[in-house]
């Protein structure tokens, strides 16, 4: 065999077996929890509080808690997020000082480990905006100034702004220059030409952002330890100044915290199901929405 | 036959329009009557659609360009600083090379200029959305499908909504680029008819690839080669006994 064929040879070997070894840690894993997890997915695990030191009943409060912290977050990060890409990519000149130190922001943002968020929270929402609340309405006992879902919620909008602007910016960018100029031509404004014709072409886009943001957020525990998770609920979270319970917390609380490991698998790996579930159909929703526009804008 | 007069619609006076260090146009000055035909010739890169969109100042939104000189319509200068471009874009109209209906329906892409002026009248919408397609030419092949998507016309039908769509904003100029390069012999002629139509109305500036196009449809034929205007005179002169050698060259097909 000459050396070329050998190289070749070689070089589609270990990629085939880089496939395999990919493939394989994704079915492995998925399939565990698929095959452990699938018996115990019930109407009553889904619907449930846990019960008797979270040996039995359900996650019902967690599903709930997690649904609401990854709406309230969508609220507050992706106006601001494509506010941001709208200003970088269509109110500034390329090369001007102030959109490269919002980029530079923005990319710094995204490469900073998520616990860190979460003390930023703390530090931040928490002991100044919430402080600073409490004393503005004169509340005697603490109503802001503590850990809550809103300060939860935000830490998680802080986290996820990067992947919003980015996708957002995308989709601006994908909106042909011959349109914009078409609406500018006829004697539009800038914003009108954005609010009219750029941001209805990037509807899918900014679709696309949240959902990425919310399969992101929705399996960080690190920025909501210290900013609103709690252990256990004796009620649901009434309010954004509520506590409450998250899939993935609870989950790390079922397998460090309750006095019988063993007696919570069966619920470990409902609960891990669940939350896997909820990310992938996310993530799938997402890319799904996002090969429609492509496949849309090519043809 | 009496002469009609002309009346200089557009007076260009020594106007140069530089992209960064490069500079696109050296001190052009002609003048653009109203209610003609005026087609720019010359080869690609060779500054005719940089002064056609000098007209509306399009060349604004492109980073680093940089205008000198004057361009007047109707006696004013419209890079003086007390110009307002939307309000001079509503009146200069503007018809691309590549049809870019709004994908929205045939009736809103139509009543886009109107409504930003901020007509909402839905009978006086509906007078002017008819009107510009009957303008344009469009409306007996749109007139019962009005709330489709534009996306769904074909191309020369794509073009005519767009010529539909600048006048119905009502402007007294309509620049063109290179509107029918994308378009097949059938659209191209109905874009042209239309255009001998338009010109009752429109001062109309068109730049054009096509020396035939440009002498069947322009009363005026200017020569621009390498950002410099080469000669500017009857479209029938420049045809047929152009005054440089370069024009020659070039609308005999011997270059370009």
């Amino acid at each position: 065999m000459s050396t070329k064929r050998l190289i070749g040879f070689f070089a589609v070997g270990t990629a085939t077996l880089a496939i395999i070894a990919v493939a394989g840690l994704v079915v492995s894993t998925m399939g565990t929890f698929l095959v452990q997890g699938l018996p115990h997915i019930s109407w009553q695990l889904l619907s449930e509080a846990p019960r008797n030191n979270n040996t039995e009943g359900g996650i019902f409060p967690a599903i709930y808690g997690t649904t609401l912290l990854v709406l309230v977050m969508s609220i507050l990060g992706v106006p601001i997020g494509t506010i941001t890409a709208i200003y970088l990519n269509e109110y500034t000149r390329t090369g001007a000082v102030l959109p490269r130190v919002i980029r530079f922001a923005v990319n710094t943002l995204a490469g900073v480990p998520s616990i860190v968020f979460g003390l930023f929270g703390l530090g931040f929402f928490v002991q100044f905006l919430g402080v600073g609340v409490d004393k503005a309405f004169g509340n005697t006992e603490a109503i802001w100034a503590k850990p809550a879902l809103l300060w939860a919620s935000a830490t998680l909008a802080a986290l996820t702004l990067p992947v919003v602007i980015v996708s957002v910016e995308e989709a601006l960018k994908n909106v042909p220059r011959e349109m914009r100029e078409s609406s500018l031509a006829l004697g539009a404004t800038r914003w009108q030409t954005i609010w009219k014709i750029v941001l209805p072409n990037s509807t899918t886009g900014i679709l696309t952002g949240s959902i990425l943001a919310i399969g992101r957020s929705a399996g960080e525990v690190a920025p909501i330890l210290f900013t609103g998770v709690v252990y256990s609920l004796p009620q649901l979270p009434d309010g954004v100044s509520s506590q409450f319970m998250h899939l993935g917390y609870h989950l790390f609380v079922l397998s460090t915290q309750s006095p019988d490991v063993d007696k919570t698998l069966p619920l470990q790996y409902a609960t891990t199901l669940v939350l896997l579930m909820l990310t992938f159909t996310l993530n799938f929703a997402a890319t799904f929405i996002r090969s429609r526009i492509r496949s849309k804008q090519l043809g | 036959m009496a002469k009609k007069t002309l009346d200089t619609k557009i007076q260009a006076t020594d106007l140069c329009v530089y992209y960064g260090a490069k500079q696109a146009l050296h001190r052009i000055t002609l003048d653009i009557y109203e209610q003609e035909v005026t087609a720019f010739i010359g080869p690609s890169g060779c500054g005719k659609s940089t002064f056609l969109r000098s007209i509306n100042r399009m060349n604004d939104l492109i980073a680093g360009a940089r205008v000198s000189g004057n361009l007047g319509i109707d006696g004013v200068n419209i890079y003086d600083s007390s110009i307002d471009v939307v309000e001079l874009r509503k009146r200069v109209g503007m018809v691309f090379q590549k049809s870019t209906p709004f994908p929205k329906s045939i009736y809103d892409n139509v009543a886009f200029g109107p409504r930003l002026n901020g007509i909402t009248d839905r009978t006086e919408l509906d007078r002017i959305v008819e009107e510009s397609l009957i303008n344009a030419a469009l409306f007996n092949e749109v007139k019962d499908r009005l709330d489709a998507s534009a996306m769904g016309l074909s191309g020369g039908q794509q073009q005519r909504l767009c010529i539909a769509r600048a006048v119905a904003v009502n402007p007294s100029i309509l620049l063109m680029d290179e509107p029918c390069s994308a378009l097949d012999p059938i659209s191209t002629a109905k874009v042209e008819e239309l255009i001998l139509e338009l010109k009752k109305q429109y001062t109309i500036v068109i730049v054009t690839h096509n020396m035939q196009q440009a002498a069947r449809v322009s009363e005026y034929t200017a020569f621009f080669y390498m950002g410099h205007l080469v000669e500017y005179d009857k479209t029938r002169k420049i045809f047929t006994n152009p005054g440089k050698k370069e024009t020659e060259d070039y609308v005999t097909g011997r270059f370009g």
